[in-house]
């Protein structure tokens, strides 16, 4: 690579402009020459009438391509001013390349700037595109959950059609996997609120509804919803991860050329080891949250265990359990669906999965919560 | 080292675990001219090409490009050597959240302080130079087709006017016409813009219509030669690659 610097000077003659230029045309130098090529070229009045105009690269020592593009386009600014120009290449390898980039250039022809829209109009015509979207999603989430339940019935009604071995192993990793995380959470959700209830109830000194507090909170609304937003982010992503990347290794056309139905396959295992994973860990988080609650209550409002279970018991009773754990089948499907249906979203790259893996578990949290404010509101309705 | 090499390798030891995949080999790549390399499979020829650019630590051995010694250069020595080669990986290995025109654009960013403006008209001469039509520049990677990507991966691989050029494969997937015209391309740019070209491949026909020596990985070292030397050489393996039956079918011309 020489070293040699590339350099541009104007020496006009009286009819015609004449550049000379030398040195090394490279793109190493290319920044520094265009702002001497800038600075060189005249305005449309300093022409002093001249319409000829000749770039003499005589003394060139180094050309590529960058450097050959740069005097096309120096001659095409010439040219748009009403200059004929003329360039002067002695090496005939040298003049071999600025032919040929001329060639490309003019191929290419001129590049329009690309159409700036004003920054308003766009981000209204953004919302816009986005409750669009939204809705165009809505009705394809529906139609997907209207499959799901058909294919369910079918699957009820020939049992033999199930992958258990898939089950199972969905089980494994929705379910099992998840104690140890789902144990510690709602534990330690258990503890705060009984924390909370215990200083503002204190006020009144009836610290001992505490109890009440936890019991009633944590069976009816926070043992379901902390464990369905842990697994829809836990599980629900790793659906759509799996699903998105193998429809990325065109994994799921295969499928189909062999005759198997991928949502059979692939979607219906994983719904039905979720039904059944998500209300037996909401069970158990809602014993753990009890359980935080308990020692909170021991430890901060000098409540016995004795006494903790004995006003447990007639603070809750059966229906305060089952208004949480009967949620948790639907947030299961949810989940699942929500997951899966964003899996099969996924169109040929990385950037998909990455993209549909996020949305799945925002849309999945958010059904989830939507899902609970529903069913509490109608429960307050109907005095449930 | 010789100036007339672009690329000196010697002594080179490349091992995974127990497995040494190359054992003192030595290679020159001469300025100005079209290499190919090639060999069987699993004899680490993408390796080598990985262990010259510097994406594989090697374990022992000297290489030296542009007359830099890539192991003992220092960081801004190897940021500069950086510049003065462009790879092309198997596929283009376009960045997929990117257009045709911004990926070209990102060496030039990185490397230069080109105005936004000059950056643009180059990446659309690179795209021309390649033989690309115009509005590839502002479709990503997914819209193009396996032709197309290679092509658009040549193109940024050839952003900062480099002196060499590594290509790994670059007619594997395409159709025959695809990859003459891949192959023609190759030339007509190495001639124009004065490149070397360090080329692994195993398509025959461009080993026969573009190359101007071939290295053969042969037996953990490099033997090289040109096509007329290969074909008659002796040893076993050499003389069923270019003399087996798609070797006689693409020697035909």
């Amino acid at each position: 690579m020489t070293p040699e610097v590339g350099w541009i000077e104007g020496k006009h003659e009286r009819d015609a402009l004449v550049f000379n230029a030398g040195g090394a045309w490279s793109m190493r130098e290319l920044a520094r020459l265009v702002r001497e090529v800038r600075a060189a070229l005249p305005s449309r009045a300093a022409l002093g009438g001249r319409t000829r105009a000749r770039i003499d690269l005589n003394r060139l020592s180094f050309l590529d391509s960058s450097g050959a593009w740069l005097v096309a386009d120096t001659k095409r600014r010439l040219e748009a001013m009403g200059v004929a120009t003329e360039v002067v290449i002695g090496r005939p390898a040298d003049r071999a390349l600025y032919d040929r980039v001329e060639k490309s250039l003019a191929r290419i022809g001129v590049l329009k700037s690309p159409a700036r829209p004003h920054p308003l109009l766009a981000a209204l015509g953004n919302v816009g595109k986005t409750v669009i979207d939204g809705g165009k999603k809505g009705g394809e989430l529906l139609s997907f959950f209207g499959l799901s339940l058909v294919l369910i019935v079918r699957a009820m009604s020939m049992p033999w059609r199930i992958h258990f071995k898939a089950v199972f192993k969905h089980l494994e990793t929705t379910g099992l996997n998840a104690l140890p995380i789902v144990g510690l959470l709602n534990f330690l959700i258990g503890v705060v609120v009984a924390f909370i209830g215990a200083v503002q109830l204190k006020k009144f000194g009836a610290e001992i509804y505490t109890v009440d507090l936890v019991g009633v909170a944590v069976l009816r609304e926070l043992g379901v919803l902390i464990t369905a937003i842990l697994i829809a982010g836990r599980s629900g992503s790793a659906f759509t991860a799996q699903i998105g990347t193998m429809k990325v290794n065109q994994e799921i056309d295969a499928m189909q050329t062999i005759g198997l139905n991928p949502i059979e396959v692939l979607v219906l295992p994983r719904i039905l080891a979720m039904m059944i994973a998500l209300p037996l860990l909401t069970f158990y988080a809602d014993m753990m949250g009890i359980a935080g609650g308990a020692v909170m209550c021991m430890l901060a409002l000098d409540i016995s265990l004795t006494s903790f279970v004995r006003t447990l018991h007639e603070a809750v009773e059966l229906k305060t359990f089952l208004v949480g754990f009967l949620k948790a089948p639907f947030c299961a499907y949810i989940i699942a669906l929500v997951g899966c249906f964003e899996g099969l979203q996924v169109s040929g790259s990385a950037e998909s999965v990455g993209t549909r893996t996020t949305m799945s578990v925002v849309e999945a949290v958010f059904l989830v919560i939507v899902f609970d404010a529903f069913v509490a509101i109608t429960l307050s309705i109907l005095e449930v | 080292m010789d100036a007339a090499n672009v690329i000196e390798v010697r002594g080179l030891v490349n091992q995974f675990g127990p497995q040494r995949v190359h054992d003192n080999l030595d290679l020159d790549v001469r300025r100005g001219e079209v290499l190919g390399v090639v060999g069987g499979s699993g004899t680490g020829k993408s390796v080598l090409l990985r262990t010259i650019i510097g994406l594989n630590r090697r374990r022992s051995g000297r290489i030296s490009v542009l007359g830099v010694d890539t192991e003992a250069a220092g960081r801004r020595e190897a940021e500069a050597l950086l510049r003065r080669w462009g790879v092309l990986f198997q596929d283009g290995a376009l960045f997929s959240s990117l257009t045709v025109a911004e990926n070209i654009a990102v060496p030039m960013n990185e490397h230069t302080d080109l105005p936004k403006d000059v950056v643009r008209e180059i990446c659309y001469l690179k795209i021309g130079l390649v033989g690309l039509p115009a509005d590839a520049g502002a479709k990503y990677p997914s819209q193009l087709s396996g032709g197309m990507r290679k092509r658009a991966g040549l193109a940024r691989a050839l952003a900062l006017d480099p002196e060499i050029l590594f290509l790994d494969e670059p007619t594997a997937g395409l159709d025959p016409i695809g990859a003459a015209d891949f192959d023609m391309l190759i030339r007509d740019l190495q001639q124009s813009l004065g490149l070397t070209v360090f080329l692994v491949t195993h398509d025959l026909d461009t080993l026969v219509s573009i190359t101007d020596r071939i290295a053969v990985l042969i037996d953990k070292k490099c033997r090289v030669g040109t096509i007329h030397e290969l074909l008659q050489d002796q040893h076993p393996w050499i003389r069923e690659y270019f003399h087996g039956p798609r070797g006689r079918a693409a020697m035909k011309e």
